[in-house]
């Protein structure tokens, strides 16, 4: 049985796409899972994978061609079948988009033309259309949209696992809260790929092994916050837009920490490191019924006034559940601070794929050894949890000295 | 705690009324010198006389009149019906007469009237006699409509009927006469109007009454094999349904399959599946299936009359359906 092979709406917003290349030809046999083609969305150059499994008995458009989300672009089968009703089904195929071009508006494409007339062909089993186009009406049990809304997750993005790609509450169940899997549509630009070395694989496997599925371990250090302290107090002075937090001040230098250690701005992808380009920060902001993560993006290019305002506008929208899911996905490192609950120090939990998470302790006053001699100074302990198969104890510790040395010397910070 | 075959469940029911209260009487074909066609009225002849256990001619639309009227002027009569094939020839005065007489005198004369007897199919009774009609007394308000599954909910569920001021169907099983169950001693009743959790699960609420409890609990046991957890929701009452527990069942465990014996096309089954879907709507994972009798007369031909029956397979068919395995 023939299956359609049609573009699929590789983003939230993704209304059309284009085919770049072919990755398979004519001819070439295809399993569940192959790459067929590259198809550039109105965010990146994303994969389209085959659905099922035989040949690839057409490519309906050549590379290059635009089409609309849900367009045939190519048909899978056994060899020899006779597609030709399913080609010829398909409805008129929209003319490749190309931006010179003045002719009137093609009509547009048309996939119930064919039920005037002639009856449709009955041809294939339904196409499981694996997201719902945009506009296209997205099926799931009334259960999954209020679980949905609950956990603020985006319906569009979720494969449905039920009759006709129904999303049911197993396939929820799956979807990690707020946060992005290795498929999610993430530009591609933004890091490298770094394949597993035999040690790494042999790390990650054995230490796997040892403590859970992700083996974490933890480094804590202490950190002298006076001038951090007075930096803020200085702020101050500025009026109400000098105010800034100790976990902006946190933020910033975690960001900027980070562009300093890239191994530690990295996600764990099963078979590969994502060493992140750029950063962004999840702030964990505890809700009415657990906690979320917003984003800070490109947090090390950020003021520490943008780091700010980004911060607290992001805090009460998730409280208010406001937040879209692009809001709260994508962070390539996390911060947690339970320092305002007078909490001396934790371990707190990583959120995958992200390779660690800094927890936050308070502040507080305490006698201190400098210079051989014992004076009152202001302490900060802070704990980095590590997923032992992205981040050695050794990359875990320079990256916490240098996050040390920025707090501690806040001008480093715009230096 | 007594273990107590259904028939001698509702046997002491109604030797217990009879005794309690001196306006009941039982009235019916061979229900007295034959001690029943189903021996359910066994040695109630002897013990309260031809007053009280009144044998009727073959006369169904006669006798049941002859009980409504009693009831109006006071008595509480017990209408055996041999089976509810028969009531059929009863029907105007259950439908027009019991159930319509206190709304019609402006709440001046109750009927305080039990229609008993067993229903649906047993055994090659062939199509006329092997008929499940409880939705047809489910439809008409002014009617409570009560279908015990086990001995125990037999005894206390009769009681309760009898105890009634308003008429009552109240629908038995051949097949289940022989059931037998733990019975609590003593004067106790079950209130009409409440659903038991027969079995308690998770993962999908099974909702069956009176020959369907025993299908839903050997589809439920088959299922654990398969680690799914069935919870199954005996309604006990037809009418009024104790919805509410239907609900909270569902809304546990997300999923619904209903099973009765009789015919789909307006069955009880689509009735609870009419509330379910409007007040859980949002707690719905899957949409609610239904386990029926075959939409057919019942075939005399033994195997097919099985497969016009259902099953446990056929609820764990559906139960599989809406958990969305194969």
């Amino acid at each position: 049985m023939a299956t359609k092979i049609v573009m699929e709406a590789l983003s939230p917003t993704m209304e059309e796409g284009r085919l770049v290349e072919w990755k398979k030809q004519e001819g070439e046999s295809v399993t569940t899972g192959d790459v067929l083609a590259e198809v550039e969305t109105d965010k990146a150059v994303m994969e389209l994978v085959a659905r099922a499994d035989g040949v690839l008995l057409k490519q309906v458009i050549a590379a290059g061609t635009t089409v609309p989300v849900a367009d045939l672009v190519g048909i899978i089968g056994e060899p020899g079948e006779d597609i030709a009703a399913l080609v010829d089904g398909a409805g008129p195929k929209s003319p490749p988009k190309q931006p010179e071009a003045v002719a009137p508006a093609a009509p547009p494409p048309a996939p119930m033309q064919q039920a005037e007339g002639s009856p449709a062909p009955e041809t294939s089993a339904p196409v499981r259309p694996p997201m719902a186009a945009p506009g296209q009406r997205i099926k799931a049990s009334p259960l999954a949209r209020r679980i949905a809304t609950e956990r603020g997750l985006d319906l569009a993005a979720i494969r449905g696992s039920g009759p006709e790609g129904r999303i049911v509450k197993r396939d929820l169940d799956r979807q990690p809260a707020a946060t992005p899997g290795a498929t999610t549509a993430y530009p591609s630009a933004g890091f490298t790929d770094v394949p597993l070395t035999m040690i790494r694989k042999a790390i990650a496997t054995r230490l796997a092994q040892s403590i859970g599925p992700i083996p974490t371990f933890y480094l804590t250090t202490e950190v002298e916050m006076d001038r951090a302290w007075e930096a803020r107090e200085a702020l101050k002075a500025l009026g109400p837009e000098g105010k800034v937090s100790f976990n902006d001040i946190i933020l910033k230098a975690t960001a900027l920490a980070l562009r300093q250690h890239p191994a530690c701005n990295a996600w764990w992808q099963g078979d590969h490191l994502r060493l992140w380009h750029e950063v962004h920060v999840g702030v964990a902001v505890a809700v009415e019924d657990g906690l979320i993560t917003p984003v800070i993006r490109h947090a090390d290019h950020k003021s520490l006034r943008e780091i700010s305002s980004e911060t607290r506008d992001l805090a009460d929208r998730a409280r208010a559940r406001k937040l879209t899911p692009e809001e709260y996905t994508g962070a390539t490192f996390s911060v947690s601070n339970l320092g305002m609950f007078d909490i001396d120090q934790f371990t707190a939990v990583i959120n995958p794929p992200e390779g660690g998470i800094l927890a936050v302790g308070s502040i507080v006053e305490k006698p201190v050894v400098v210079a051989g001699q014992v004076s009152v100074g202001r302490r900060m302990r802070v704990t980095m949890s590590c997923d032992h198969r992205v981040i050695d104890g050794a990359t875990g510790a320079q990256f916490l000295q240098t996050l040390t040395l920025l707090l501690e010397n806040p001008l480093a910070m715009v230096w | 705690m007594q273990t107590l075959t259904y028939r001698d469940a509702l046997n002491q029911a109604l030797r217990e009324e009879m005794q309690r209260d001196d306006r009941v009487f039982l009235m019916g074909e061979e229900v007295a010198e034959y001690d029943g066609a189903y021996k359910v009225s066994r040695g109630l002849l002897k013990e309260f006389g031809s007053m009280r256990v009144v044998d009727t001619p073959i006369a169904e639309l006669g006798f049941a009149g002859v009980g409504v009227g009693a009831a109006m002027v006071g008595l509480r009569p017990v209408i055996e019906m041999m089976t509810f094939n028969f009531a059929l020839l009863a029907i105007d005065q259950i439908v027009n007469s019991a159930a319509k007489m206190r709304y019609m005198s402006g709440g001046q004369v109750g009927v305080p009237i039990v229609f008993r007897g067993p229903g649906g199919a047993a055994l090659q009774l062939a199509a006329q006699h092997s008929q499940a009609f409880e939705s047809w007394y489910a439809h008409i308000p002014g009617l409570k409509v009560v279908m015990p599954g086990t001995p125990a909910d037999a005894k206390g569920l009769l009681k309760s009927a009898i105890r009634d001021d308003d008429p009552v169907v109240f629908i038995e099983g051949e097949m289940l006469y022989n059931l037998k169950g733990d019975v609590p001693d003593g004067d106790y009743t079950i209130p009409i109007g409440v659903a038991d959790i027969k079995r308690a699960g998770d993962d999908v609420t099974l909702v069956c009454h009176s020959k369907t409890v025993g299908v839903a609990l050997k589809a439920a046991e088959q299922l654990a094999e398969e680690d799914i957890s069935a919870e199954v929701v005996d309604l006990r009452t037809i009418r009024p349904m104790d919805t509410e527990t239907v609900l909270r069942s569902v809304v546990k465990t997300n999923r619904c399959v209903v099973v009765e014996e009789g015919w789909p096309f307006a069955g009880v089954g689509a009735q609870v599946v009419d509330t379910v879907q409007r007040e859980a709507f949002d707690h719905l994972d899957a949409p609610l299936l239904r386990v029926t009798g075959a939409d057919v007369p019942m075939p005399y031909n033994k195997a097919l009359e099985r497969a016009a029956k259902a099953d446990p397979s056929q609820v764990v068919a559906a139960v599989k359906t809406v958990l969305y395995r194969e």
